[in-house]
């Protein structure tokens, strides 16, 4: 027999994670870019179409903005779970959010691999 | 049970006008929702705003300067500034929990001095990195 708890407390501790996790991707990736941007010179479109043209820059943006998208989807939630208290407002409004999200992941799919 | 905790109202809800006017919250607490406030804020507008950017700028030539151009305007400015902030806020304010995480600085008077160094240093980052944008 599956013994399954299905209430209780504990099911944050994942989300709690992954927004750590996350986190530290998007800390590791932001001052790196910022770095790799500024560094550029001249900053033209050619520099900057060549830069995103690479394999890794393609990789590791991807994996920036999906970890935008997980840790923004906990935090959001986190939100209306706290200030919207109409329980079909908070659905609709989280139901927007993850759409949204996935929306920004396909959105930089298409701009990288166009 | 006291008259006076009868007459108060429970449960109590937070509301966020109450958080913002009628708590009169301490340091970590303006951390705290901050952090919301600058999170929510770049989930929505920002990431699309920066996206659309993106889009634009490695789309062709004429969409880069365009770009150029476009952030060179007063409105686009202000946006940049707090586009900024709240990205600075946010990692400083982040780092600052991942620590306490690890039961770094939990003390008062530590979580306190945290606090503000995490709105002073964000607001510093924020000058010094427009100063460099400009």
């Amino acid at each position: 027999m599956v013994k399954r708890v299905i209430v209780g407390a504990h099911y944050g501790t994942r989300d709690w994670l992954a927004q750590r996790v996350t986190a530290a991707v998007m800390a590791v990736y932001t001052p790196a870019a910022l770095w790799v941007f500024l560094s550029r010179s001249p900053f033209t479109h050619d520099s900057w179409k060549a830069l995103f043209a690479q394999g890794w820059m393609r990789i590791a943006t991807l994996l920036f903005v999906v970890s935008l998208a997980w840790h923004a989807w906990v935090g959001t939630r986190d939100i209306l779970m706290d200030y919207a208290k109409h329980d079909g407002l908070r659905l609709a409004l989280q139901v927007l959010t993850v759409l949204l999200l996935a929306g920004y992941v396909s959105w930089v799919i298409e701009i990288l691999w166009r | 049970m006291s008259a006076a905790a009868a007459k108060k109202q429970r449960p109590k809800y937070l509301s966020l006008p109450a958080i913002v006017f009628q708590i009169r919250l301490p340091l970590p607490g303006w951390v705290s929702i901050l952090h919301r406030i600058s999170g929510a804020l770049l989930v929505f507008p920002f990431v699309a705003w920066a996206l659309y950017l993106l889009d634009v700028s490695l789309r062709s030539e004429q969409g880069f300067s365009h770009a150029r151009e476009y952030l060179g305007t007063p409105l686009a400015k202000l946006g940049l500034v707090v586009l900024i902030w709240a990205s600075c806020h946010h990692f400083c304010a982040g780092i600052r929990y991942l620590l306490l995480d690890l039961n770094k600085g939990i003390e008062l008077k530590a979580a306190r001095i945290s606090s503000a160094v995490v709105i002073v240093l964000s607001l510093a980052l924020t000058v010094f990195l427009a100063a460099k944008l400009w």
